[in-house]
């Protein structure tokens, strides 16, 4: 790319794949800020023209948005919270010499590879039906009331079930990060009278930061979107008790038929994903500068 | 404080067999240097003393005391390792302060060991800059400046000056030296570079294939190499060996000439080797001489830098009779 031909031909050759990128992208972005301002019911297709922001002061003015917005923090922080702490304790233990490591390694990272889903029926009926789910029967042996975990604990369900999925992905990268800490500066530590505690925190953790920052933000980035999980178990409830924003965008605009307050839910949830990221950005983001 | 003695030291990975036995014994104070081509077991000799890697069988004393399986932080040594390993997240002085830090010495007695060891290493003005901000040589006193503050009983060096520029390795070869003499502490250092050997040494230990074929000062294995191996790895440019009919004049299986004790003549001279040069190699002090010997091969003869052989001249080579190393079969020292 040296000089200004090739600089100009090498704009020209990468200008289609540009353009079709930037109206895939912004042609659905501008529907959605369109829609949001007009009144679009398909219950009421009578009702149309301009709306104002009465979309937007009936999504954030409805009680369910708030617990949403609620919901959506507690299931990002709680799934971070279990990935990275899990993640770093599996990683210590993959990092290890064992028989059968490679194999392992295939075995953890495996949950990964299930869709969402799939992972959610999974847990649904494989292990949280409260009649014959594994861990009602677990229950049962212990002479315990089986626990109906959607009903009881709505969210806390939902949270195991995308940290299981979300801790092979944490796991990888943090195992990655630590096998890049170079033996000679462990084994210098530990000439230097660190015993494995004072390892880990004053050496391996401070290697692994790097790692675990961009853990947390690409998870947040896919964890603010998370509706697979909750269609498939808790349905959003019990009442609004497991709705995220992305669920309650789909509630208002899609089982609600309103399009207009649906889109204004959207343009909502989209700004509020640019807040948690500048947060984010400024909290963690000094881990990233080499 | 600080003799270590080895008694019977094996080591295998597996079933591979790195050290066969070794017995040796380091004096209080002394500077010995293991020398040795790569994969001769010096370097796993180092890891076997700081306790990093465990011996197969046999004992190792520190200070007369059985650290054999000891953790290497019981047994108060100091390493500087090659890629200096220093805490890159950490500041000049936290990496220095590291070890006190970890022993939970009070502050003001970590403050000035470490005022102590950045003066004596000329780190002051770094201290508060991080490993990546500084140069390789920088690096390197870091890391030695980590050793300084826990008073060690003796310094492991693995190959330090490995990755630092020729004009700096020497620089920090006498930096070296100096802080031995300085601080009086035992020193083991491990590098491939027989020059380092020579230069640094009280004395030095030759190892080949995880045995010790010499341990003496660096002029003894000079002047009195044990067998051929050592008297091919000590001297640069290295010794020349004949063997053949040539070396059965002299009652021997192979003979051995360093390249300096030769002289050198363009007119024939009654028992010289006659020869061709081939390569003259001309540093200004000294000239090194590639010469196609006939019958016997390639020989490096050392002259001053003042000759002018060139490429196709012919030479005849006397070697100095007081100065010729004989070898038996086995390669002994005759």
């Amino acid at each position: 790319m040296a000089t200004a031909q090739t600089r100009t031909l090498s704009r020209i050759m990468m200008a289609p794949a540009v353009i079709v990128l930037l109206i895939w992208m912004i042609v659905p972005l501008v529907m959605t800020l369109w829609f949001s301002f007009q009144n679009y019911s398909l219950i009421n297709p009578m009702m149309t023209g301009f709306a104002g922001w009465a979309n937007y002061v009936y999504v954030i003015g409805d009680p369910s948005f708030i617990q949403s917005l609620v919901n959506t923090l507690i299931l990002v922080g709680g799934v971070l919270l279990i990935t990275i702490i899990g993640g770093t304790l599996l990683a210590l233990l993959l990092d290890q010499p064992i028989w059968g490591q490679g194999i392992l390694r295939i075995i953890v990272i495996s949950p990964f590879f299930v869709m969402p889903p799939v992972a959610a029926l999974i847990w649904k009926n494989g292990f949280m039906h409260p009649g014959y789910g594994m861990l009602a029967h677990l229950w049962k042996f212990f002479g315990l009331q089986p626990i109906d975990w959607f009903n009881q604990y709505p969210m806390f369900s939902v949270i195991v079930i995308v940290a299981w999925q979300w801790l092979p992905f944490a796991t990888l990268i943090l195992l990655t990060a630590l096998q890049s800490l170079s033996e000679e500066q462990r084994e210098a530590a530990e000439m230097d009278g660190a015993n494995a505690i004072n390892r880990f925190y004053h050496i391996i953790l401070p290697h692994m930061a790097r790692a675990i920052t961009i853990v947390i933000l690409i998870q947040t980035i896919f964890l603010l979107g998370i509706f697979a999980e909750i269609r498939v178990t808790t349905g959003g409830g019990p009442g609004y008790a497991s709705t995220n924003i992305a669920f309650l965008v789909f509630r208002t605009g899609i089982l609600s038929n309103d399009i207009g307050a649906g889109s204004a839910g959207g343009v909502v949830a989209v700004v509020i994903a640019n807040i948690v990221a500048i947060f984010l950005m400024r909290a963690v983001g000094k881990n990233l500068d080499a | 404080m600080g003799s270590i003695s080895l008694s019977h030291v094996k080591k295998s990975f597996g079933e591979v067999q790195i050290i066969p036995d070794i017995s040796l014994d380091i004096k209080e104070g002394e500077f010995v240097v293991f020398v040795g081509p790569s994969g001769c077991g010096k370097s796993t000799l180092l890891r076997l003393i700081a306790g990093l890697e465990d011996t197969t069988s046999g004992t190792i004393l520190l200070d007369g005391v059985d650290m054999t399986k000891a953790p290497p932080a019981r047994r108060g040594l100091a390493m500087v390792f090659q890629s200096y390993a220093l805490y890159p997240h950490m500041t000049v002085r936290d990496n220095i302060a590291f070890p006190l830090k970890m022993a939970k010495a009070p502050k003001e007695v970590i403050d000035q060991k470490v005022e102590y060891a950045a003066r004596t290493l000329n780190l002051s003005s770094y201290l508060d800059r991080r490993p990546r901000a500084l140069s390789g040589g920088q690096r390197q006193r870091v890391a030695i400046g980590r050793a300084i503050v826990r008073e060690p009983k003796a310094f492991l060096f693995d190959e330090p000056l490995s990755n630092l520029d020729a004009a700096l390795r020497v620089n920090m070869r006498l930096e070296i030296t100096e802080l031995h003499q300085q601080l009086k502490t035992t020193m083991i250092y491990v590098t491939h570079d027989q020059v380092e050997a020579m230069t640094m040494a009280d004395r030095i230990v030759v190892l080949n294939a995880g045995r010790v074929e010499q341990f003496g000062t660096p002029l003894d294995l000079y002047k009195k190499p044990a067998n051929r191996f050592v008297a091919g790895f000590i001297g640069s440019p290295r010794m020349n060996f004949v063997d053949g009919p040539e070396a059965a004049r002299y009652n021997a299986s192979a003979i051995g000439v360093r390249p300096e004790h030769f002289s050198l003549a363009t007119t024939p001279m009654p028992g010289a080797w006659k020869g061709k040069v081939g390569v003259a190699e001309q540093l200004g002090s000294d000239t090194f001489l590639h010469v196609h010997v006939d019958g016997l091969g390639l020989m490096t003869i050392r002259t001053d830098g003042d000759q002018t052989f060139g490429h196709g001249d012919d030479v005849y080579l006397t070697p100095d009779p007081a100065r010729i190393y004989r070898f038996d079969a086995a390669g002994l020292a005759l």
